[in-house]
């Protein structure tokens, strides 16, 4: 960890790089300017080119065109190892350790010390292994099993594995996406000591608020190119958002006021144990109602439990849940997801390509695939039924699909959520679970996806979306309830709702902060 | 994906075509109305085992036990034809049809293939290992019942399921012909096909669909078991006789049939008529090297190689879409 450059001297130099890939120039003649000590933080829209960036300076890719030097010297890295051994370390946002693995053995994985004879050295390890993680204050026991460590913890033994390289500069790629409040501040004090001691760092982040506590310098990208840098304090939030969306910002979305009918969703005192943890619960005793045409907005931080109350209602947790549910007055029994659907409760979950969709099927046979039953004649598939159907909701929602033959996996990452609605839509629900609906989706799809939201509403459907984005909740709820640690908190009208009160409803009390920090 | 399919099976029927025109070729007996009626013949056990292949293949699945399966269903359906069965409690023996026998052996399939997918779904078996253990089982009660000697004489009646003709073709080729269209059909055009390739496709989002994800597991391993239980009695009456050793090994035939066909190992993707391709495929080569008088040792070299290549040939078209 010794930095042979002086604090605030370039490390690391691109210049005028260039990537392209099939129908897409990613990177147009970027440049970036790294410096020791400092943090430089690189934001954009999804495709800005962030990642791809990210992945070329840290030899996963190569570049088209343009020069990478390091200390001034020209580098070409023909894979991330060269990179790792000229001191270029990359914490990709989904961690990369092997969880069957202790930390120890994870951070010098394919470099373990060994004695003479050849076996390992595991004192060595151990010892080596316990200094790093001493110094970045992580208190844990090299010998653990990395499936037992919380994400906030994986991620600080992916920096000590980083730093054990001698590393000078580290990316990280959306650090703070899994982790807890707590584990944030403790990663920005982490950070901030990592630059004392002369690292570089390189930051990519949607969240804009994080950036005053670490940040030195700022990149902005968008398509593929660069739209302005220079250190942080030169630039107003207004602004920074100004150059990644290229245009003013305005409100996200401005909803069409409609009439509210019955009740169509009546949750009553849902509850759901953890399984990990005895005694407490994911989902702590929670009611909530649902009228039609209304859209109620659920907000919680990582871990509130928004999932999993709406996984409950939708029967994933039969035999363990308790509560009840009331569709449409009638109370119904949620033994499994297809009994939720034949009460007329749709889900579309938080991960779109993991849970939401079959990807390597087609736009139709996602679409229809709930529906069948309605489709099938004599026991077989009535295929002309099962396309005039997918045809009605791809103009109806504007999926944009060369055909319905189309695989999914194909589609951008709006119009498979469009896909997921539709499948749903399909099967005429009473009440739509939405879970994260826009994650990982550019902007203007997210428009669309509130626009929908709204017509849908307005079509008398009952809407519940859970999401960790205030301004997304404040733009398309009727009304907000707030989540914290399994618990509802609060609730409010829109009308009273403003993003200090809902924060504050969302964080957890010392007291329960304190029961949070014991399972570490 | 949706082409990948499509583009694998187009490349398997261009090696099948490029195999049929060397052997021509090569040996002028290749070519001839006799030798593709055998052909026919020596595959229609294999394809009956790779057709419920296919589908629990389809589902992210494998049976490793429907070798076993074919040789129990075989020896119950000609011990019971041979010998019928004594129930001494009610002090009765029960003598068997032609009908009964074929009835029991299939009714042999059904249960061993409804009790993999019963342990697969219900004690959360992976299957590789529930139906490695029925593989054993199966060879077992196999052997218990036959004492370990073939079961032999069986009658003409019986016989004709794998000897007999119709309309120029043998039985078995009738057999697996129907079987072949009828789970096309289901694969292709209906509910619980449909069904099959997302679950393979993804568990959890069939899952979270509201498709009911054990019933369809059990589904694909029941209708395995009892192809395998047809096979069987098509094996068994082609010789006349249950050799309880029947079946050794063509569980890695019809898995090797059905990867050659394109379906993918890990589900969601693939077809029967890939599977009938990648049968005539190795049925194609073991006859062409046979009447090239290639070594029997050969021969089996030659066949993984030609999987190796099918497989590569695959991952390379996927890797490029």
């Amino acid at each position: 960890m010794t930095a042979r450059t002086s604090q605030g001297e370039v490390i690391l130099e691109a210049r005028n790089i260039s990537k392209s890939f099939p129908g897409v120039r990613a990177l147009d003649r970027v440049d970036l300017q790294v410096r020791a000590g400092r943090l430089m933080a690189v934001v954009g829209e999804n495709g800005a080119g962030k990642s791809t960036l990210m992945n070329i300076l840290a030899g996963v890719l190569q570049p088209d065109e343009g020069e990478i030097y390091l200390d001034a010297r020209r580098v070409e890295f023909a894979n991330p190892r060269e990179a790792q051994l000229a001191g270029i370390a990359i914490i990709f946002q989904e961690l990369n350790l092997v969880p069957t693995l202790s930390v120890a053995e994870n951070i010098f994985l394919g470099r373990e010390p060994v004695r003479r004879t050849g076996l390992i050295d595991y004192d060595r390890m151990h010892a080596q292994a316990g200094a790093l993680l001493a110094e970045l204050e992580l208190r844990i026991d090299p010998h653990t099993q990395v499936s037992n460590l919380r994400v906030g913890q994986q991620q600080v033994v992916e920096i000590a594995k980083a730093l054990s390289f001698n590393a000078r500069i580290i990316i990280m790629d959306e650090p703070t996406s899994a982790l807890s409040e707590l584990e944030v501040q403790h990663l920005f004090s982490l950070i901030n000591r990592l630059k004392r001691q002369g690292v570089a760092i390189i930051y990519i982040t949607h969240k804009l608020d994080e950036l005053p506590h670490i940040a030195d310098d700022l990149t902005v990208l968008r398509d593929g190119r660069r739209i302005g840098s220079g250190p942080l304090r030169e630039f107003s939030t207004d602004q920074i958002v100004r150059m990644m969306v290229g245009r003013e910002p305005t409100e996200l979305y401005k909803r069409t006021r409609a009439e509210f009918g019955d009740v169509v969703l009546r949750a009553e005192h849902i509850s759901l144990p953890n399984p990990d943890l005895p005694g407490t619960r994911l989902v702590d005793n929670v009611s909530f109602e649902v009228r039609a045409g209304e859209v109620l907005g659920i907000f919680g931080l990582m871990g509130a439990g928004r999932t999993e109350l709406l996984e409950t209602l939708f029967g994933l947790h039969a035999g363990r849940a308790s509560g009840s549910v009331h569709i449409k007055g009638r109370r119904i029994r949620l033994d499994s997801p297809s009994d939720a659907i034949a009460a007329g409760i749709a889900l579309a979950p938080e991960d779109r390509k993991l849970a939401g969709l079959v990807l390597g099927m087609s736009v139709c046979e996602n679409t229809t695939l709930p529906s069948l039953e309605r489709l099938t004649r004599f026991g077989l598939i009535n295929h002309s039924a099962a396309r005039a159907l997918t045809e009605q909701f791809v103009s109806r929602l504007q999926i944009k699909t060369p055909t319905i033959d189309q695989p999914v996996l194909n589609l951008s990452g709006g119009t498979q959520q469009k896909v997921v609605l539709a499948k749903w839509l399909a099967t005429n629900p009473a009440v739509l679970l939405l879970d994260e609906p826009t994650r990982g989706i550019d902007i203007n799809a997210k428009r669309e996806i509130y626009a929908l939201i709204d017509e849908l509403a307005r079509a008398g459907l009952g809407v519940v979306i859970a999401s960790s984005e205030l301004p997304e909740l404040m733009a398309v709820a009727d009304r907000i309830m707030v989540m914290c640690e399994g618990r509802k908190t609060a609730e409010f009208a829109r009308a009273e709702a403003t993003e200090e009160k809902i924060m504050h409803a969302a964080l957890p009390r010392s007291d329960t902060a304190k029961t949070n920090n014991a399972g570490a | 994906m949706m082409k990948s399919p499509q583009l694998a099976r187009f490349q398997s029927l261009i090696a099948l075509a490029l195999m049929i025109i060397a052997l021509s070729v090569l040996s002028d007996k290749f070519l001839t109305v006799g030798n593709a009626r055998n052909i026919l013949l020596q595959i229609s056990v294999n394809l009956c085992l790779s057709v419920g292949m296919t589908l629990v293949i389809l589902t992210g699945g494998i049976d490793l036990s429907v070798g076993a399966i074919l040789a129990l269903a075989g020896a119950v359906a000609a011990g019971l034809l041979k010998n019928g069965i004594g129930l001494p409690m009610l002090g009765v023996h029960l003598e068997f049809t032609t009908t009964g026998a074929v009835l029991a052996g299939l009714l042999v399939g059904l249960v061993l293939g409804w009790f993999n997918g019963f342990t697969i779904t219900r004690l959360g078996l992976p299957p590789f290992v529930a139906t490695l253990a029925m593989m054993s089982i199966g060879r077992g009660l196999t052997m218990l019942w036959t004492g370990g000697f073939p079961i032999t004489a069986l009658g003409p009646s019986f016989g004709f399921i794998g000897t007999g003709y119709l309309l120029g073709l043998p039985m078995p080729v009738w057999i697996c012909a129907a079987l072949v269209a009828l789970f096309h059909v289901v694969a292709r055009h209906t509910r619980f096909g449909r069904y099959v390739y997302a679950v393979g496709g993804n568990e959890r989002a069939a899952l979270l669909t509201g498709l009911r994800v054990d019933r369809i597991k059990l589904g694909v391993y029941t209708i395995c078991g009892v192809l395998a239980g047809v096979a069987g009695l098509i094996v068994t009456a082609r010789l006349d006789a249950a050799d309880p050793k029947a079946g050794m090994g063509y569980e890695l035939d019809s898995i090797a049939a059905v990867v050659i066909g394109g379906t993918s190992l890990s589900g969601g993707r693939g077809s029967i008529p890939g599977t009938v391709l990648g049968c005539l495929i190795i049925g194609v080569l073991n006859n062409g090297l046979f009447l090239l008088d290639v070594s029997p040792f050969w021969q089996q070299v030659i066949k993984g190689i030609v999987i190796l290549a099918a497989v590569a040939v695959d991952r390379l078209g996927t890797k490029r879409a």
